[in-house]
């Protein structure tokens, strides 16, 4: 609704980015307003800054770390398409997209797989394609209320990691969080109604 | 209600449950002297004056009985968490005025429409609007004027229509009623009443969007009902031959004067309403009064001028919320918080008892069973039809799709209330000729929508949400990953600017920041508006004053080292005997940990082997301490409840540590080390901050370089300037941290058992006990903790709180170090800092 003031076109590459995001027109648009509020001195980009400004994410226990894995690769900047690019993970799945899709073409970025991915390398910071132990630890030191003591933590995490561990590496693979999440329907719960 | 045998002016009550038949009895004797003293002439010790005090008594008797009902409700949580408290009083009030029948053989009380309107309405109508989450509401303001203005219409019109049709089919027997008394019949029997709606949608947990749509339409639609009920009440004065097009153009004329009126009335008396807590800085102690006396004129302003009253003071509150909460002191707000729940709280329980009160009176009930049944149909089928029809059209243009879950809530949704029924009691018996048809039929309705529809709504919208799967305990990657994802969307929410984020919007904050605001808030409310800052105040100053609480409680400040404190992540490692604290937390770790595994175990080893036992410890540990989504803890409104403690504590745990990592990854990127060499760095830089503090006796703190990278901190943060600060709130927050600091050096110096903690001894660190409070120095009071951390720097446990920004280098929390690293390359090395 509204938003009438400006048009689709004014956003570069607007084509582009619909196609790899598959966002609708009026998503796009409101997104790049939504873009250009959080710039607040009209730098063309975000920063962490600009992200970390948001009050609500300063009492969201992972909030640091999804404003990092908006900066991929230890950039400083975010352009719109970048943006555009993380937030497509939480499109809900349609049915239609998966019809239409020719199966040549990469996966779209919201499939399960995708949303999968994001959550992934929140836990995974060395990028090395395993939760460690120790990364497991620390996300759930964030996650988990100051009442619990050090050691319930590491009971905890080493026994999460063991769950999930199929191989007995002590680390858990983006195969092994993938199987271990089977049961969960990733698609609904990682996906957001307003992002079409 | 005009021509009965109320009592009192208006409330007419009585004593229920302390035996009516006493009551004509006492009024008998109210003349006879009471004591040993009692003479027939002259001076009386003791008298007995009932009728000198009966009304107010009365009064105070029922609020008591509804009060005390509701204590009885809630001792069975059984049974409220199935039976709405709405239906629970509605039935209460049934069996007293069952009992007051008995009695009396009379029916002598009765919810009159001028108790209700002037006395019970107000409050929860302001309570409404004074706590409505504004963005959310603007943001859906389309949708919910489409519902309140055309659904309302829609559902007079056919309901009143389709009730003459089958009147003219001669179903419903000889009854004296003209088209137009259906059609009054059916404006005032459409409306959604706001009171019904929050009681029972609190209980039920919708999502944000669809409890807005509802509970704003129910605000709303009181325009077009006072417009509708008014203008065929007069066509019905005026007999239906005599009703002419400019008469019917006059009505719709009045639906914009009414509504915009009211919405006028209420914004210009919240803009008084801002602009007088402006200036009551020298008398805090009626600031809150002022709230509630401005709205309440509201009210009768509009009421004054037949322009929507429930309109102006809804809006009444919603334009002056933002003002007002930056105006008045901390302690007016919470004082303005509690009194309004309880009033509206209140009134709502009075009102549902008296429903149920004044369903009880034989003179009132007519029976038409077609007439009723039909109607109940009708006003169902006709909220479904219409809701279907106009989300059709709204979702062409809706952002957030309402989906067919919604709609089936929002149809179903649609209850009737004391609006519905005080009108109907208003009507006039000599122009409206079955009026007690009306009455009864809305009695009905309203029972059958508060209880039967109240009772099921629940269980329907769980069993349309939850497609049930199997049911099975979810793993631990399940539990901790799902809890994960919800907050992961709840950030992408708030970053995706969840509710259009639009041109309007946009013009009218600028608009806000450069006008209104410069109008309605004090000069230091006005700085201290960004948001973060706010929230970083807020929980410092409750630090402040629980930790003082608490201390008090205890008698000592022995309590900082006792294992029950929360802070086990934030224990301090880097203390100048570290072998002493290293090894009594770690003792007091084990302690606490088997303490609780004992406790666990002592209940399930029999049957389990420790393996199970183990797993369901790490189950109970995280459901119970793993943090929760926004979504799951911030109900938007609610009528009986502010925000829990529970939840601005973790709000509060989440905040310090984000910000303390925020700086330290900050400073690492300042500084350009590496994060291991940081962390010898910051222990070191402690140690001689440490130092310096000890030896300035008066607590106060040099600008000295250490505290530069903090000011460039905040530059950075665009947190407000350190330097315009200091007025900041400085005079009511004096009394508060004064208190701090003696309530401290008194405990510390009174008790020194409780200080044999190396960390509290005074030689070591004079900062606690400084009389000059670290909030109120100028030039810090941006960020007060920074302050407190220097002056404070080896607290273990709650103390720690008050330093969110400490950089203990050694602490567990300083994994978090390794975020930072990507900024470095950017920063200059800067290793000779110190």
């Amino acid at each position: 609704m509204g938003s009438r003031s400006s048009h689709a076109a004014r956003i570069p590459d607007v084509d582009s980015i619909r196609r790899e995001t598959g966002f609708s027109q009026a998503s796009l648009l409101r997104l790049y307003h939504r873009f250009r509020a959080l710039d607040w001195n009209e730098k063309g980009y975000l920063s962490r800054v600009d992200l970390q400004q948001i009050g609500a994410l300063a009492v969201n226990p992972l909030g640091d770390r999804i404003i990092d894995s908006f900066f991929p690769d230890g950039s400083l900047h975010l352009d719109f398409p970048g943006f555009v690019r993380v937030l497509a993970r939480f499109r809900p799945v349609d049915d239609e997209d998966n019809r239409n899709r020719d199966p040549k073409e990469p996966e779209p970025l919201n499939s399960r797989m995708n949303k999968l991915r994001f959550a992934f390398q929140l836990y995974d910071l060395d990028r090395d394609g395993k939760i460690s132990r120790q990364e497991m630890l620390q996300v759930l030191r964030l996650m988990v209320g100051v009442q619990v003591t050090e050691e319930q933590l590491e009971s905890i995490a080493d026994r999460t990691v063991q769950e999930a561990d199929e191989d007995g590496d002590g680390a858990v693979s983006f195969l092994e969080f993938a199987k271990s999440l089977e049961k969960m329907n990733i698609e609904q719960k990682m996906s957001i109604r307003i992002l079409k | 209600m005009p021509g009965r045998g109320a009592p009192g002016p208006g409330w007419g009550l009585l004593l229920v449950l302390l035996a009516l038949g006493e009551l004509p009895r006492a009024q008998g004797v109210e003349e006879k002297p009471g004591g040993a003293h009692g003479e027939s002439q002259g001076f009386q010790v003791v008298t007995f004056k009932w009728h000198h005090v009966q009304d107010p008594y009365i009064i105070a008797l029922w609020i008591l009985v509804a009060s005390l009902a509701k204590i009885g409700f809630h001792l069975s949580h059984k049974v409220t968490s199935v039976v709405p408290e709405s239906a629970l009083l509605i039935v209460l009030g049934l069996v007293l005025g069952g009992i007051v029948l008995a009695a009396d053989h009379i029916a002598s009380f009765s919810l009159t429409p001028t108790v209700f309107f002037f006395y019970l309405l107000p409050p929860i109508v302001l309570d409404a609007g004074y706590f409505m989450p504004n963005r959310l509401f603007f943001g859906n303001l389309g949708t919910i004027l489409l519902y309140a203005v055309i659904g309302t219409v829609w559902n007079a019109a056919t309901t009143g229509l389709s009730l003459y049709g089958v009147f003219r089919s001669g179903l419903m027997g000889d009854l004296n009623i003209g088209l137009l008394d259906f059609l009054l019949f059916g404006s005032l029997i459409a409306a959604v009443d706001p009171v019904a709606v929050l009681a029972v949608f609190e209980e039920v947990h919708v999502n944000e969007v669809l409890f807005i749509i509802v509970f704003g339409e129910s605000l709303l639609n009181d325009a077009v009902t006072v417009v509708l009920y008014n203008v065929f009440e007069s066509f019905v004065t005026l007999g239906g031959d005599k009703v002419t097009g400019v008469d019917c153009a006059k009505g719709i004329v009045s639906f914009f004067v009414v509504s915009l009126g009211g919405t006028l009335v209420g914004v210009v008396f919240a803009f008084l309403l801002s602009l007088v807590t402006r200036f009551t800085k020298h008398v805090r102690i009626i600031e809150p009064g002022f709230v509630f006396v401005l709205s309440y004129l509201s009210y009768l302003t509009s009421e004054m001028l037949s322009l929507s009253a429930i309109l102006a003071i809804t809006f009444c509150g919603i334009c002056c919320q933002k003002y007002v909460k930056a105006n008045i002191s901390e302690q007016s707000a919470t004082t303005v918080r509690y009194t309004m729940k309880m009033l509206a709280s209140g009134a709502e329980t009075i009102i549902f008892m008296f429903l149920g009160i004044s369903a009880v009176d034989p003179l009132i009930w007519k029976w038409n069973t077609a007439f009723v049944l039909l109607t109940l149909v009708f006003i169902s089928v006709y909220r479904a039809i219409g809701v279907v029809l106009q989300t059709w059209i709204l979702n062409r243009y809706r952002m957030v799709q309402l989906e067919i879950i919604d709609q089936v809530v929002m149809s179903y949704g649609g209850l009737r209330g004391a609006v519905a029924y005080a009108l109907v009691v208003l009507l006039d018996e000599n122009k409206v000729k079955e009026k007690n048809l009306f009455v009864s039929t809305t009695i009905i309705v309203i029972f059958f929508t508060v209880i039967f529809q109240g009772l099921t709504i629940k269980p329907l919208v769980q069993w349309l949400k939850v497609k049930r799967s199997e049911q099975r305990d979810p793993k631990l990657n399940e539990k901790l990953h799902g809890r994960a994802f919800d907050h992961i969307l709840s950030a992408i929410e708030d970053i995706s600017g969840q509710i259009g984020h639009n041109y309007l919007r946009d013009k009218w904050s600028n608009f806000d920041r450069k006008f209104l605001s410069k109008i309605l808030m004090r000069r230091s409310a006005q700085k201290s508006r960004d948001r973060i800052l706010n929230v970083f105040h807020e929980l410092n100053l409750k630090d402040a004053i629980s930790y003082v609480a608490e201390g008090e409680r205890r008698g000592s400040l022995a309590f900082i080292r006792s294992p029950s404190t929360d802070n086990m992540v934030n224990v301090d490692f880097s203390t100048p005997r570290p072998s002493t604290v290293e090894a009594s937390v770690s003792y007091l770790l084990r302690e606490n940990a088997s303490a609780v595994r004992l406790d666990m175990q002592s209940l399930e080893q029999r049957r389990q082997s420790i393996r199970d036992t183990e797993d369901m410890v790490t189950h109970h540990t995280l459901q119970q301490y793993l943090y929760k989504p926004r979504q799951e803890y911030k109900h938007l409104y609610s009528r009986h409840e502010l925000t829990a403690d529970e939840d601005e504590k973790q709000d509060k745990e989440i905040f310090h540590r984000t910000m303390r990592k925020r700086l330290e990854s900050f400073k690492s990127a300042k500084l350009g080390v590496n994060p291991h060499k940081k962390a010898a760095k910051l222990l070191k830089r402690e140690r001689v901050q440490k130092r310096r503090n000890s030896s300035i006796p008066n607590g106060k703190l040099p600008m000295v370089s250490p505290l530069h990278d903090f000011t460039i901190t905040e530059k950075d943060l665009e947190l407000p300037d350190p330097e315009e600060a200091p007025s900041y709130d400085a005079e009511e927050m004096s009394g508060g941290i004064e208190f701090l600091a003696n309530i401290t050096q008194d405990t510390a110096t009174d008790s020194p058992s409780g200080i044999d903690n190396p960390v509290f001894s005074p030689d070591e660190d004079p900062g606690i006990l400084s009389a000059v409070p670290p909030w109120l120095s100028p030039g810090e009071t941006v960020v007060p903790s920074q302050r407190a951390r220097v002056q404070i720097p080896h607290s273990p446990s709650n103390f720690h709180r008050l330093a969110p920004f400490r950089l203990s280098g050694k602490s567990v929390d300083s994994f978090l170090l390794a975020d930072g690293p990507e900024e470095q390359p950017h920063a200059p090395p800067e290793s000779t800092h110190m």
